[in-house]
């Protein structure tokens, strides 16, 4: 058998079984490289899990993140720390009657948030259903329809990401307790902190996260580098990510980049607990469903047909 | 048996009720509730504004018919045997005229809109018909219906979509 490495951080090719022993025998430093083996490497490798950091312990990873981040894309990336906002619990509202399953909301996710281009990471999919058939049936939709034009007669179209469950299983699944759900009901997840076991996406109802398989490809001048810790920095092989409402434009009072790129305006955001956000208004005028609601996940993403049925 | 007192009510309720109704319904637009960010002016097509300069010396043709020298591309699809000043204020042509003759500006077409669309117009106002974009807890930006809608023909047209995501068989 070949020898399995991890790629870590920092680029440095660690045979792991070699390490393991070594740091049983006491004698962690044996495994490494000792020309490679500075301070920086250790930091990575002895960072705390995010929530257990405190302002300064965060401050000096994220100076030390994008200092990487910038020698690898050869530009300035800016990694935000912004908290919750007091009093904000995000929702999530989105207009069946309208979606015309353009596909603009993806892109303009994979750009804002960084996905890998090759191998493909798309955190939205667009579901097509037929009109009148049986329809929650997510497995018999249609993802990958390709017509010259859009919308087509007889069609409906459902996008699909992260729901952020007021109830995640994805967070109940983690081992290590990488994911966890933020106080304005965002889940994030610490890549630093993700060992890459899967256990979330396989509890995922929603098929909302994705498995970087490969070294996460992003051209260097379409990388984003306004970005956030938990949100859309740059990912690493063998971690796993999803949808945080783009957490480095909502916590910063925008919209999310598919609300402002849908060109139909079938996308709606805002602050569940302000009575006069039109989340707010689309729950209590209009009748909207949750995805699943058997489930008790509690999704804080809400469909509704405005018009129409 | 009623007492006659109570009579005296009900005929009085029953005259307020339908006056009451003219009162509301000749009463201003509540401004209120009109959103106050809105990204860019209203769509005019270059040059073409305002109407005065090429309609100021031109007779009033209430005819319904084809237009065959100006405005070709503009064909009713909307409201079909309606006529341009079922929107358009003859007299006056920069402005636009409501269906109870008040005159309203291009900045304010969502008037025209919302006279038939009124449960539109109410969700526009709140957000939640339409497009926001801007900031969810402060400057929201609201577009015009017409930024979106051609008035003469407002059905959506369809648009090519971006393409499908790689099939799970087709990544190397
Ligand atoms: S951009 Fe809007 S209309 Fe197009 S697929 Fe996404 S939600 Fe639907
Ligand atoms: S939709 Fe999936 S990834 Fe998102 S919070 Fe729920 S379980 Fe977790």
């Amino acid at each position: 058998m070949s020898k399995r490495t991890r790629s870590n951080p920092l680029g440095i090719k660690l045979d792991r079984r070699a390490f393991l022993k070594g740091a049983a025998l006491g004698l962690a430093g044996t495994a490494l490289p000792l020309n490679k083996a500075d301070a920086s490497f250790w930091e990575a490798f002895f960072q705390k899990h995010f929530r257990e950091m405190n302002e300064t312990e965060i401050k000096k990873v994220i100076e030390r993140l994008e200092k990487e981040y910038g020698q690898k894309y050869k530009k300035e990336i800016e990694v935000g720390n912004e908290k919750a906002i007091p009093g904000v619990l995000f929702g999530y509202g989105l207009d069946l009657s309208r979606c015309i399953g353009c596909r603009r909301c993806v892109y303009a996710c994979v750009k804002e948030n960084n996905q890998s281009r090759d191998p493909q990471i798309h955190w939205i999919s667009v579901l097509r259903f037929k009109k009148g058939e049986k329809w929650i049936d997510l497995e018999n939709s249609e993802r990958y329809y390709n017509p010259a034009q859009v919308p087509e007669p007889g069609y409906f179209y459902m996008p699909v990401q992260c729901q952020q469950c007021e109830n995640p299983p994805c967070v109940r699944a983690c081992p290590t307790q990488a994911t966890w759900k933020e106080p304005d009901g965002i889940v994030v997840i610490d890549y630093n902190w993700c060992i890459g076991c899967r256990y979330c996406m396989a509890a995922c109802p929603y098929g909302a996260r994705h498995f970087n398989w490969a070294e996460p490809n992003v051209p260097q001048e379409e990388l984003n580098p306004e970005t956030h810790y938990l949100g859309n920095r740059p990912r690493y092989r063998g971690t796993v990510e999803k949808c945080t409402f783009c957490i480095q434009r909502t916590r910063n009072g925008k919209y999310p980049a598919c609300v402002e790129i849908c060109p139909v305006g079938a996308r709606k955001f805002g602050n569940l607990l302000d009575p006069n956000s039109e989340i707010r208004y689309a729950i209590e005028h209009k009748r909207v469903f949750r995805l699943k609601e058997d489930l008790n996940t509690y999704p804080k993403f809400y469909y509704f047909f405005a018009y129409g049925l | 048996m009623l007492g006659s007192r109570y009579k005296k009510f009900i005929y009085s309720a029953a005259l307020i009720a339908p006056l009451s109704f003219l009162l509301f319904s000749y009463a201003e637009p509540a401004e209120r509730d009109i959103p106050k960010f809105f990204v860019p002016p209203p769509p005019f097509s270059e040059g073409i504004f305002p109407c005065s300069q090429c309609h100021k010396y031109m007779p009033v043709n209430r005819k319904q018919r084809k237009l065959e020298q100006f405005h070709t591309d503009i064909v009713l699809k909307h409201m079909p045997g309606g006529w341009c000043f079922d929107c358009h204020n003859p007299d006056d042509r920069d402005k636009l005229r409501l269906a109870n003759g008040k005159l309203v500006s291009f900045e304010e077409s969502y008037y025209i809109c919302g006279q038939c669309h009124g449960v539109v117009f109410r969700d526009w106002k709140t957000g939640l018909h339409g497009k926001r974009t801007g900031m969810w807890d402060g400057k929201k930006q609201y577009l015009l219906c017409v930024h979106c809608h051609w008035p003469h023909e407002p059905r959506f047209k369809p648009i090519q979509p971006l393409p499908p995501p790689v099939k799970p068989t087709d990544i190397k």
